[in-house]
């Protein structure tokens, strides 16, 4: 079993922070709601600042994503193949656009995914900030706090998409190349 | 702006909305700034240029710096103008998702090549 250096970085930002950063969405769907829906108990002094720390670890983990995906990964997928190169499989980008079948995984999901991600960790540290501001008192706050909900639903929205688009490119045109990294070796048949 | 906060009083800022709607109106502004800064960078060949702050990267560099940039100063404005208010935050609601959607549509490649 070997992973290369990139394929390992691409896990990291994909499946690591990005696949978790979705998963924490559901979470920080339910919580606002039960937190504040109508007859809902009020929560104790405990957990009273819980909502804005797990909203605030959120946003570093979707900080960490888009970093790690525009400074990291994207110049590996767009790097420019020299011109005596006849495979491309170290320049996904290219890769992808010397084939019509699949030149829209790249002008259409590359394209959008390396922008709409950026709407992720804007919209989040904005909740964040608005529940570690008001903590319960969010309660006396209906506009505030259905603002803050619609913008966690956008940011799952844009993470969605952002993951959708990762995980085909991927598939298409894996941004693979650098040292291998031995994990384990199997048995022999 | 100035209309939206100054129709209710002043009051202490733990009861106010004021910092809770800056944040929220900032965030919309974020969104579209990483829009509309890609769409002019599409568009105009000196502005991506000037938009290459990391050659690896290319004007995503620029476009995403300049737009969180923006942000950033964009938040710490309204929050030193509303913080101590209460402001009518249905105006303000409306604004920031319209940005927010409007980001969502403008980075879609296929609509932003219709523009």
């Amino acid at each position: 079993m070997e992973i290369t250096v990139r394929g390992l970085w691409t896990m990291i930002h994909g499946m690591g922070f990005g696949a978790l950063y979705l998963l924490a969405c559901s979470g920080a769907l339910v919580e606002l709601y039960r937190r504040y829906a109508p007859g809902s108990v009020a929560t104790g002094e405990r957990d009273k600042r819980f909502l804005g720390v797990y909203l605030a670890a959120m946003a570093v983990v979707a900080w960490l994503t888009v970093l790690t995906g525009a400074y990291i990964i994207y110049p590996w997928y767009r790097a420019l193949p020299p011109a005596s190169a006849s495979n491309l499989a170290d320049f996904p980008q290219r890769l992808l656009m010397s084939n019509p079948a699949t030149i829209g995984w790249h002008s259409i999901g590359m394209e959008w995914k390396e922008y709409v991600a950026w709407l992720a960790p804007i919209s989040i540290t904005m909740a964040a900030a608005v529940c570690l501001r008001y903590g319960r008192n969010l309660r006396d706050f209906p506009q505030l706090r259905r603002a803050v909900l619609g913008f966690v639903w956008v940011s799952l929205l844009a993470a969605g998409i952002a993951g959708f688009f990762g995980a085909t490119l991927v598939m298409h045109a894996p941004v693979e190349g650098g040292a291998t990294i031995r994990l384990m070796g199997g048995e022999k048949q | 702006m100035s209309e939206i906060a100054a129709s209710i009083p002043a009051t202490k800022a733990s009861h106010t909305n004021g910092s809770g709607a800056a944040a929220i109106l900032a965030a919309g502004i974020g969104s579209f700034l990483v829009a509309i800064l890609a769409l002019i960078a599409d568009r105009v060949p000196e502005f991506k240029g000037l938009m290459i702050f990391y050659k690896p990267t290319g004007p995503l560099s620029g476009v995403t710096t300049c737009a969180i940039a923006g942000w950033l100063a964009a938040w710490a404005i309204l929050n030193s103008l509303w913080r101590r208010r209460s402001v009518a935050l249905g105006p303000v609601n409306v604004v920031a998702f319209l940005l927010l959607v409007l980001s969502l549509l403008l980075t879609f490649p296929p609509i932003a090549d219709l523009l």
